[in-house]
């Protein structure tokens, strides 16, 4: 569900089990709910893997917020820096499946 | 098919959607930038979840409107996940390295004690600070406006430490380490290091309280390094380590990441950690936000409206700050409020003349005392730093 704040540019998405009581003050329309894991990827080949992967060390909102500065290229090099800086236990084979999935899902970069 | 772990299944079951995956989006500046999800980590009043592990937190743009920016809404930025919270009684800050002749360990008590107390206001402004607002867009944590804050730091000299540890006349950095750490083992620990000079310098705190209150968890408990004038980067949370060395530090924090491509940007060099294409982020920009009017703001015609803002830079202080209301044709000057200290920043004001209804377009730019004013054009870098260019709002009078 969606929750439009007065500020035009601000959409907040959130799942229903949110309570909206409560704002405390001038923060927008602001529901006030605890900070929690975020875990939801679109669905698709390879959603479970790079999942499975990426939650090890990160929550993975970075995932769809980076998305508008990603293509297939920047992801192959985000993939390897995670693997090859960050220790990143993925294969050379998941690598490529978490690859086709980002680059298929979260791939939004424009020019 | 890979099955989800327990651990997987019960963040799952917490509960939450990050927002759908985001279009491109024009942001306008002054906002807070893209779609946010505001949520409340133990301690802390409502924030942007950038990230919710590691933390990464950013700061409403109506809770940068006080001069103090208050210690539960003051933005929350980690790279790594595991976060101790560290009981105070047990902590202790270890310094030593190759250049340090006398090697010690402080308690926090000792810390408190053994030193004199100074009290700073400055701003922590994280070096990604506007990274979502940057065109082409780059990777990283999408920050709006809020991955800054201005507070009061109050603690003891970094330099008065380091003398008592004899720093030898070889030093050349001095590196710091704090208790987060990362979920495994090959993922580089977070530590920083910065010039002998910088160490040395009378501003270089090693901070226990914020705003007359202990250090919230979030900001660095029990104590923390406040180093004004430069990126939050260099502000070393939840301090437990502190290495004072011969040699450049090479670790990855250092060498590849946080910087910017040499020359480019008119800082503090920062000459042990510089290569000809590259070096570590040092000084911030010159820069101002806007934090009234927003575009959400309705203003009536004939009725009083405010401009309000901060402006600062990395510690020459602000001169002046200009805006415009006809699309930079003609600046005024804005009234400056009071003055917190050259690493502080500084509140502007200026009426809005609200006598005709249409749209408005605000622009605003500040001048540092060293000359230096807010560009129009952002100096692409790949890491998404230093976006400082002039400020622009746009309301409608009605």
């Amino acid at each position: 569900m969606q929750i439009r704040g007065r500020h035009p540019g601000v959409v907040l998405a959130a799942l229903a089990a949110m309570t909206f009581s409560d704002a405390p003050r001038a923060v927008g329309d602001a529901p006030r709910a605890a900070a929690a894991e975020v875990t939801a990827l679109r669905d698709g080949e390879g959603r479970d893997l790079t999942l499975g992967r990426c939650i090890i060390c990160h929550s993975v909102e970075y995932i769809p917020a980076n998305a508008p500065a990603m293509d297939r290229a920047a992801w192959q090099k985000t993939i390897q820096k995670m693997q090859d800086r960050f220790g990143a236990p993925v294969t050379d084979e998941e690598a490529k499946q978490i690859l086709d999935y980002l680059s298929a899902n979260y791939s939004g970069k424009s020019g | 098919m890979h099955a989800l772990t327990r651990r997987e299944a019960l963040l799952a079951a917490a509960g939450f959607v990050a927002a759908a995956a985001r279009g491109e989006q024009k942001v306008p500046a002054g906002s807070s930038g893209g779609d946010a999800l505001l949520a409340v980590l133990p301690g802390k009043q409502p924030l942007i979840q950038r990230a919710f592990r590691p933390p990464n937190f950013e700061t409403p743009l109506a809770d940068l409107a006080p001069l103090y920016t208050g210690n539960a809404v003051f933005f929350v930025r980690y790279h790594l996940s595991v976060i101790p919270q560290i009981a105070a009684a047990s902590w202790r800050l270890q310094v030593g390295g190759p250049s340090a002749q006398r090697p010690l360990a402080l308690s926090l008590r000792e810390l408190k004690g053994s030193f004199p107390r100074v009290s700073l206001a400055a701003v922590n402004q994280c070096s990604g600070n506007r990274r979502g607002l940057f065109s082409p867009r780059v990777p990283g944590v999408q920050w709006g406006n809020g991955a800054m804050g201005n507070a009061l730091w109050t603690g003891v000299r970094l330099r008065d430490v380091l003398h008592k540890a004899r720093v030898a006349a070889n030093a050349l950095e001095v590196v710091f380490n704090g208790a987060d750490t990362p979920v495994l083992p090959a993922t580089p620990d977070f530590v920083k290091s910065i010039p002998i000079d910088r160490a040395l310098d009378e501003s270089t705190l090693i901070a226990f309280e914020m705003n007359g209150q202990p250090l919230p968890h979030w900001n660095g408990a029990p104590a923390r390094l406040i180093v004004p004038g430069w990126t939050g980067t260099y502000w070393m949370k939840h301090l437990t380590d502190i290495r004072i060395q011969p040699a450049a530090f090479d670790g990855f924090w250092m060498k590849s990441a946080y910087r910017i491509p040499t020359g480019a940007f008119p800082t503090a060099r920062f000459v042990s950690q510089e290569t000809p294409e590259t070096t570590p982020i040092t000084e911030m920009l010159v820069n101002s936000v806007i934090t009234s009017p927003t575009p959400a703001t309705r203003m009536r015609r004939g009725e009083p409206a405010q401009l309000a803002g901060k402006a600062w830079d990395s510690g020459s202080g602000i001169a002046a700050v200009e805006v415009s209301v006809d699309g930079r044709q003609s600046w005024r000057e804005a009234t400056l409020g009071r003055d917190l200290g050259r690493f502080a920043w500084r509140e502007f004001q200026l009426p809005l003349d609200t006598s005709r209804a249409g749209p408005l377009e605000i622009a605003v730019r500040a001048r540092s005392r060293s000359g230096a004013t807010q560009p129009e054009t952002l100096t692409f870098n790949a890491g998404g730093y230093h976006d400082n260019r002039v400020q622009t709002v746009y309301v409608e009078v009605s």
